[in-house]
C-alpha cells in the first residue's frame, strides 16, 4: 500500500531558510514523524528535529503541518489524500534553532515564575488526604505533556513578540489554575496570575484549547474560571464566591486528614 | 579553535529522569552545587513514559501489604539473583519516597477514604502501585521537575539567582566521563544545539542515564535509549553486571508497522484485560511455570473471581511476571495460533464497560484510537513482545550507589542489581525514587569526604576527549551511521532475543566485531549545530560496546532465568544463580568475569518457605533448622 509523497520542509536557522522539496515513500499506518525519520535516514541525515516517546506523550514533536500546530508523531498519513503536498515547518512562536527545532526556552522561563505549590506546614508526608472529585480539576491540567502547541498558538504572543515578556500563555496560566484548585494548596496566585503572568491578555478565543493535543479545556477549565476568581477578589478579597476552587473551603469538604 | 566552555559542580548528575531529578534533589538539599545534564528538553525524559504505576507497600487499598511482602514479591520476580540487599531498601523505603512526592505537589488518584489509590500489577501479591490513570510516568517527571524548580525559587530568594545551587543544561550529551588517578574528576560533553563543546569538572558524578533499548530493533525505548551510561562507566573503569538479562515487555503494538514496539500498559491487564490466541482460547493457563504453580488460577473462573475477592481466589497467569507472559506470546504466535499480524489478543473491550476502560486507560484507548484506527472499548488488540527495559547495569554498592568508580555514582535504569533476572512492573519508578535519593545522598557525602575540590583535568585528557567527540567529521565519503544502527538492531533482535542459543550469539558476536571496524568509517553531512546524524554516530559507539557486553554475558549463562532463555539451556540453574557476570571494557572490547553473589542476610532468607527456597538454592544456601 506504499506511495510516493510530496513533502516541503523548513530548513534553515536562526539567520534565514527556505521549504526544501522531498519525494519519499510512504507505508500504511505511517505518522509525520515516521516520514522525517525516513528522509533522515535516506536523504537529509543532518535533518533536525526532536522527539522522543512516538506515542504522544512526551510532548516534543510539536510543529505546524501545513499550517497547523500538531505533534508530528500522532498526525496520521492517512489523513491526507495521496497526491497532496505535505508542509512541515517549525512552530512559528519560537524562535528557530535549526529545520524543525525551535527555541522553547521562553516556557522554561516562565514555568520558574510560577509560585510554586505550598501545603499547609503542619501536614506530614502519608497523612494527605484528599477526594477523588477534589483532584480530578487539577488532574485534568496535570495531562499537560508540555508540547507547547498552544502557547505556540495563542495570538497574544504568536504575532505579537513584545508581550511575551508580560504574557506566559496558557500553558503557565493554566498551570497557575491547576496549584490554585489543588486542595491542599495555601498559596494566593491571583494577583500574580494578573500582574506576573499577563492573565488580562487572554480574551477567551479558545484556539489553544482547540490545538492541545490532549484534549484539555484550557480555556473553559482553567481560563475563565481563573479570571472569575480574579474577579471576584475584587469585591471579595477574603472569599472565594468561585465554587471550581476549592481551596478556601475545600479542606473541611475533602475527608478528614488525621493527625500523627 | 575557540575557549572550550568550562563548568564546576559539587555534583553532576547525567540524567534527568526520575533517578537524576530525585538525585539532584538530595544532592541540593544536602547543600551542594548541582548540575543536571540530559539529552533531551527538560522533562521528555524516558520516565515520561512510564504508565502504570510506582509500587510502594503503602497498604492503602490491602492493608495486608507490607515492605516484606514487597520485598519477596520482588525477590521471586528477579528469580533471587536480585541484590538482597537493594531489595530489601526499596521494599522499605518506597512509601516514604512516594508520600514525599505528594509533598512536591503530585496527585495520585485516591481511594474512597482520600489516600493514595493503588492498583494490581503483575507479579506483586496486593494491589500496590500508586498511579495516575496510566499516566503515571508524567506525574513522577512533573512533580520532581516543579520540586526543582521550587528549590530554584528558594535559591532566587535566598541569592538573586535562580541558578546558584541547580541549574539545568538540557540537550547536552556527555561523551566520557573523566578520571584522574582512579577518581572521578568530571564529564566532558557536546551542546545539541550548537554542537559546541564542554567541559564539567566535578569530584562526584551521578549516571541516571536509563536504558539500552534502542541497540534492539522492536522497542519500547526512545532515541535517547543508547545505553551511554552502562558504555561512560565501562570505559571509566567501572563495572556492569548481569547485562544478560533483558525484559521483554509482553505487549507491545504489533500494528502498524511504524508503532511496532510501543508499549501497551500492563494495567491493561492489571484491570481485567485477558490474553487469547487466533483460536480464541485464554492460554495462559498453559503457561504457569511449577515455580508459581500455588500462586496462579488454574480455570479462567477462579481468575475472574479475584479480581472482587483477591482473598479467596488466585490471581489469573495473564499476571505472571512478565518474562513468563513474554515467552508464552513468543510460543503461541511460533506455534501459528498468532493474530494476523503476528501477535496475540489483548482484550478488555468484552471486560469492563466502555466508560470505565476510558477512565481507567484513557492514553491507551487514545494510543490505539489514533496510531491504529482500533477502538479497544469495542474490539480486542493486538500486542507482542517489545524490548523494554534492562536489568543488568553498571554495578553499585547497595546503601551508597557508588560504582566501583570512587565519586562514579549510579541510579535509575542504568544501574544493577535490585531487580535480579526480572523486573516487576512499578519497580521501576519506585527505583528511581529510592536510588536515585540514595545516589544524592552518597554523591553529597563523597564531596564531603574528599573535601569539595575536583581532581585536576589535564589539557590530554581534554584534547582527547575532543578528537573523540570530533572524529566522524574527518571522515570523507564514510558509511551512514543509520544502515549500521539498523543492522545492529536486527542482530540483537534476531540472535540475541527473547530466546538465544549458543551458535546464534556467537553469530551475533562475530557480526559485533564486524560493526566495530565499520563504525572506524562512518562519516557525518552537515556541521556541528543539532545533527543527528553526528549525534547517532557517537551514541552507536556506546550501543556496540553495551551490544558486546550482553551478547558475551547471554553467551555465558548457561542457564535460563527470567529475562535470558536459554534454548540450550532451558532449565533455571540453582548453581548458576550464585554467579554474577561482570563486565569491564579493555579498550576496544568487553572483558567478561564470574563474581559469587553474597548470601541472603538469615532474618530476610527467614521471610520464606524453605520450600519455597529450595526451588532457587542449592542445598548448601538452604537455611538449617526449624520452619
Ligand atoms: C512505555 C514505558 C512504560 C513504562 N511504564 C512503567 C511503569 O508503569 N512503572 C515502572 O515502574 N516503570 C515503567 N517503565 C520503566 C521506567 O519508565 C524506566 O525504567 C524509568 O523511567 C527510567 O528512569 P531513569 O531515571 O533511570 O532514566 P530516564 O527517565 O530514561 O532518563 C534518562 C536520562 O538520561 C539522559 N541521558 C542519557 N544519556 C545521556 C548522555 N550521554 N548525556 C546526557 N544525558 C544523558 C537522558 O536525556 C534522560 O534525561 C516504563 C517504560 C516505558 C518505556
Ligand atoms: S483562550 Fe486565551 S490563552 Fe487561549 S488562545 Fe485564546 S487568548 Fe490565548
Ligand atoms: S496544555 Fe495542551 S497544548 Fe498546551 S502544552 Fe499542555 S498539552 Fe500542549
Ligand atoms: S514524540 Fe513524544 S509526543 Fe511526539
Amino acid at each position: 500500500m506504499g506511495y510516493s509523497a510530496k513533502f516541503k520542509v523548513w530548513r534553515g536557522d536562526d539567520e534565514g531558510g527556505a521549504l526544501e522539496d522531498f519525494d519519499v515513500d510512504v507505508n500504511e499506518g505511517e505518522v509525520v514523524l515516521d516520514i522525517v525519520h525516513r528522509l533522515q535516514a535516506t536523504q537529509a541525515p543532518d535533518l533536525a528535529v526532536r522527539w522522543n516517546c512516538k506515542a504522544g506523550k512526551c510532548g516534543s514533536c510539536s510543529a505546524e503541518v501545513n499550517g497547523k500546530p500538531r505533534l508530528m508523531c500522532m498526525t496520521r498519513m492517512s489523513t491526507f489524500d495521496p497526491a497532496e503536498t505535505i508542509t512541515i515547518t517549525p512552530m512559528r512562536t519560537f524562535p528557530v534553532i535549526r529545520d524543525l527545532v525551535t527555541d522553547v526556552s521562553y516556557n522554561y522561563t516562565k514555568a520558574r515564575m510560577v509560585p510554586a505549590f505550598a501545603p499547609p506546614a503542619d501536614l506530614e508526608p502519608g497523612d494527605y488526604r484528599m477526594a477523588q472529585v477534589d483532584v480530578e480539576r487539577s488532574q485534568e491540567f496535570r495531562k499537560c505533556i508540555e508540547c507547547f502547541l498552544c502557547n505556540n498558538t495563542c495570538h497574544a504572543v504568536r504575532d505579537h513578540e513584545d508581550n511575551k515578556d508580560g504574557f506566559s500563555g496558557p500553558r503557565f496560566l493554566m498551570r497557575i489554575a491547576e496549584l490554585d484548585m489543588h486542595p491542599l494548596d495555601t498559596v494566593d496566585r491571583r494577583d500574580v496570575a494578573v500582574e506576573d503572568h499577563g492573565l488580562g491578555y487572554c480574551n477567551i478565543t479558545k484556539c489553544c484549547t482547540e490545538v492541545c493535543p490532549e484534549h484539555i479545556h484550557i480555556t473553559d477549565n482553567a481560563l475563565i474560571p481563573l479570571k472569575e476568581r480574579v474577579a471576584d477578589k475584587k469585591y471579595d478579597p477574603l472569599f472565594s464566591v468561585s465554587s471550581l476552587f476549592r481551596k478556601a473551603t475545600g479542606r473541611d469538604k475533602a475527608p478528614e486528614t488525621p493527625k500523627g | 579553535m575557540t575557549e572550550l566552555e568550562r563548568h564546576s559542580y559539587d555534583v553532576i548528575v547525567i540524567g534527568a529522569g526520575g533517578a537524576g531529578l530525585r538525585a539532584a534533589i538530595e544532592a541540593r538539599e544536602n547543600g551542594k552545587r548541582v548540575a543536571i545534564i540530559c539529552k533531551s528538553l527538560f522533562g521528555k525524559a524516558h520516565t515520561v513514559m512510564a504508565e502504570g504505576g510506582i509500587a510502594a507497600a503503602m497498604g492503602n487499598v490491602n492493608s495486608n501489604d507490607n515492605w516484606q511482602v514487597h520485598f519477596r514479591d520482588t525477590m521471586r520476580g528477579g528469580k533471587f539473583l536480585n541484590s538482597w540487599r537493594m531489595a530489601e531498601l526499596h521494599a522499605k523505603e518506597a512509601p516514604q519516597r512516594v508520600w514525599e512526592l505528594e509533598t512536591y505537589g503530585a496527585l495520585f488518584d485516591r481511594t474512597k477514604d482520600g489516600k493514595i489509590s493503588q492498583r494490581n500489577f503483575g507479579g506483586h501479591e496486593y494491589p500496590r502501585l500508586a498511579h495516575v490513570g496510566d499516566r503515571s510516568g508524567l506525574e513522577l517527571i512533573r512533580t520532581l521537575q516543579q520540586k526543582i524548580v521550587s528549590l530554584q525559587q528558594e535559591d532566587f530568594r535566598a541569592s538573586g539567582d535562580y541558578e546558584s545551587h541547580i541549574r539545568v543544561f538540557s540537550e547536552l550529551t556527555i561523551t566520557r566521563l573523566l578520571t584522574n588517578e582512579g577518581h572521578m574528576a568530571g564529564a566532558f560533553g557536546y551542546h545539541r544545539e550548537t554542537g559546541d563543546l564542554v567541559l564539567f569538572q566535578s569530584p562526584a558524578v551521578v549516571l541516571a542515564t536509563g536504558g539500552i533499548g534502542k541497540t534492539f530493533k522492536v522497542t519500547s525505548g526512545s532515541w535517547e535509549y543508547t545505553g551511554d551510561g552502562h558504555a561512560l562507566a565501562m570505559r571509566a573503569g567501572a563495572t556492569t553486571v548481569n547485562m544478560e538479562f533483558i525484559q521483554f515487555h509482553p505487549t507491545g503494538m504489533v500494528w502498524p508497522p511504524s508503532v511496532k514496539g510501543i508499549l501497551v500498559t500492563e494495567s491493561v491487564r492489571g484491570d481485567g484485560g485477558i490474553l487469547t490466541n487466533s483460536e480464541g482460547k485464554r492460554f495462559m493457563f498453559d503457561y504457569i511455570p511449577d515455580v508459581f504453580k500455588e500462586k496462579y488460577a488454574t480455570t479462567p473462573e477462579e481468575g475472574d473471581r479475584w479480581y472482587t475477592d483477591p482473598d479467596n481466589n488466585r490471581r489469573p497467569p495473564e499476571l505472571l511476571p512478565r518474562d513468563e507472559v513474554a515467552r508464552a506470546i513468543n510460543s503461541e504466535v511460533k506455534a501459528g495460533r498468532g493474530t494476523p499480524h503476528g501477535g496475540v489478543f489483548l482484550d478488555v473491550s468484552s471486560r469492563l464497560p466502555a466508560d470505565v476502560i476510558r477512565k481507567k486507560l484513557p492514553s491507551m484507548y487514545h494510543q490505539f484510537k489514533e496510531l491504529a484506527d482500533v477502538d479497544i472499548t469495542a474490539e480486542p488488540m493486538e500486542v507482542g513482545p517489545t524490548c523494554h527495559y534492562v536489568m543488568g547495569g553498571v554495578e553499585v554498592e547497595p546503601d551508597t550507589e557508588e560504582t566501583r568508580l570512587p565519586g562514579l555514582f549510579a541510579a535509575g535504569e542504568v544501574a544493577g542489581g535490585l531487580h535480579g533476572s526480572n523486573r516487576l512492573g512499578g519497580n521501576s519508578l519506585s527505583d528511581l525514587l529510592v536510588f536515585g535519593r540514595r545516589a544524592g545522598l552518597g554523591a553529597s557525602e563523597y564531596v564531603d569526604r574528599v573535601g569539595g575540590a575536583a581532581p585536576a583535568v589535564t589539557d590530554e585528557m581534554i584534547a582527547e576527549a575532543e578528537a573523540e567527540a570530533l572524529a566522524p567529521f574527518g571522515v570523507e565519503g564514510g558509511e551512514n551511521p543509520y544502515t549500521i544502527h539498523s543492522e545492529l538492531q536486527e542482530t540483537m533482535n534476531d540472535l540475541v532475543g527473547i530466546i538465544r542459543t549458543e551458535s546464534e550469539m556467537q553469530e551475533a558476536l562475530a557480526k559485533i566485531e564486524g560493526y566495530k571496524e565499520r563504525i572506524r568509517s562512518v562519516g557525518v553531512q552537515g556541521g556541528r549545530a543539532f545533527n543527528p546524524g553526528w549525534h547517532l554516530a557517537l551514541d552507536l559507539k556506546n550501543m556496540l560496546l553495551v551490544a558486546e557486553a550482553v551478547a558475551k554475558a547471554a553467551l555465558e549463562r548457561q542457564e535460563s532465568r527470567g529475562g535470558h532463555t536459554r534454548d540450550d539451556y532451558p532449565a533455571m540453574s540453582p548453581e548458576w544463580r550464585q554467579v554474577n557476570l561482570i563486565c569491564r571494557s579493555t579498550g576496544d572490547a568487553v572483558e567478561l568475569t564470574r563474581q559469587p553473589l553474597s548470601p541472603m542476610r538469615g532474618d530476610l532468607l527467614d521471610l520464606f518457605e524453605v520450600s519455597e527456597l529450595s526451588k532457587y538454592l542449592t542445598e548448601s544456601e538452604l537455611p538449617k533448622g526449624e520452619h
